[in-house]
């Protein structure tokens, strides 16, 4: 008997626990906004932020953009001249990555290698009452501390992804008209006949300003919700981690279905 | 730092301007004044909307619509032409096909006549798609009565 009332109370309480902390989240990134002031009147704090979650996250997606190019390029070209139309692959590298893995792949390597460091460094001067200290002293933190950060992030992330964009589609060109000599002018030319700036390279952009957005406001809102203990840093996270990479294959799974129905 | 974050937002705005310039060819296309043409095809076959229209080869502007015409049931195909790109008012679309199995773009050739089509006029002659299934049904329906 105890057992039937206790499953839908579990349920119950997990639901709630979600919705609660959903509802926390969306009054969260409201609070970033009306406290978003500083950053203006500021802006030494956002460049700060900026360099250490843009600036040091360009090592990591310049190469990933780069690898993604070669590879794309070698297997796409493997396809394609089975058919007879290996000049096609400047298109298809072009074409895949800056409508669908440039912005997917740099806002999942930005969540692991940006995002995390964020959660862990609020939840830490959570942890050791840094925040606790500033309101004692009158400092609005999420005002000093997180959005910044937030505002950084939104700002970096769409750099991030035009420069693995440009590293891919440099690999593509590499292994395409280097290695399997592709000819240069068709490669550049079919590629250009078939991007269209606002239906492909413009989609491409607002998909990544989404998921900045979703990224860095998980990042900090996990950081800022941790519990104060070792234990609770690490798990905020390992959370940052997972959730933010759910929300951006789930959004991208949206936006896609939104801008590339076909006609 | 100041300049770490400068060049990092230098190079990533001259990312943008790349891939808008260099592979979307942002520069070279739409910017071109149109003028609004229609031509009535009793079947169009693929063709979509977006495809190009081409003249001897060379593209002189985009389908911008396709519809069905309820009171004949023609389809309707809204044509964008370059403005520098002037046509004969006789002149004749045909949809074709780039290759064996390529897209399917419509062919503009021009007639003779002096006056010019202008915006919102329409195109008299046309010719459809080569539907592959009507193609060979004809060519067993002609060795049949043989």
């Amino acid at each position: 008997m105890k057992a039937i009332i206790r499953v839908p109370a579990l349920i119950g309480h997990y639901v709630n626990d979600r919705l609660w902390r959903l509802g926390f989240a969306s009054r969260f990134l409201f609070m970033i906004l009306i406290q978003s002031g500083t950053c203006l009147i500021r802006p030494r704090l956002v460049l700060r932020e900026a360099y250490f979650i843009g600036v040091q996250s360009l090592i990591i997606i310049l190469v990933s953009g780069m690898f993604v190019g070669l590879v794309l390029g070698l297997q796409m070209y493997d396809t394609l001249e089975r058919f007879g139309s290996g000049e096609g692959v400047g298109t298809v590298v072009a074409l895949a990555l800056v409508r669908e893995l440039g912005p997917v792949l740099s806002a999942l390597l930005f969540a692991s290698r940006a995002g995390t460091a964020v959660t862990a460094e609020i939840g830490l001067m959570k942890t050791t009452e840094q925040l606790s200290a500033m309101e004692m002293m009158a400092i609005e933190p999420v005002a000093r501390v997180i959005a910044p950060r937030f505002w950084a992030g939104i700002i970096s992330l769409p750099l991030l992804t035009s420069m693995f964009n440009v590293m891919g589609i440099f690999g593509g060109y590499l292994v395409g008209v280097l290695l399997l000599g592709v000819d240069e002018g068709i490669f550049w030319s079919q590629m250009q006949a078939t991007v269209d700036f606002r239906e492909d390279v413009l989609n491409g952009i607002i998909k990544s300003v989404v998921f900045a957005v979703a990224v860095i406001l998980i990042a900090v809102f996990e950081g800022y919700n941790s519990p104060p203990t070792a234990e609770g840093v690490s798990s905020a996270t390992t959370r940052a981690v997972v959730t933010s990479s759910l929300a951006i294959l789930a959004l991208d799974f949206v936006l896609t279905a939104f801008m590339f129905r076909g006609i | 730092m100041d300049i770490w974050v400068g060049i990092f937002v230098a190079i990533g705005i001259g990312a943008t301007v790349f891939v808008a310039l260099r592979v979307a060819n942002l520069a070279s296309s739409t910017s071109e004044a149109t003028y609004h043409v229609t031509a009535e095809f009793s079947n169009i076959g693929g063709l979509k909307v977006r495809a190009p229209v081409k003249s001897a080869g060379v593209v002189v502007g985009r389908v911008t619509d396709i519809r069905l015409d309820t009171q004949k049931y023609v389809a309707l195909v809204s044509i964008n032409l370059e403005q520098r790109y002037p046509f004969s008012q006789d002149t004749s679309a045909t949809i074709l096909t780039s290759g064996l199995l390529g897209e399917q773009y419509v062919g503009l050739e021009s007639g003779a006549e002096t006056e010019n089509l202008k915006d919102g006029s329409k195109i008299i002659l046309t010719s459809s798609a080569l539907v592959l299934e009507s193609l060979i049904s004809e060519f067993l329906f002609n060795k049949a009565s043989e």
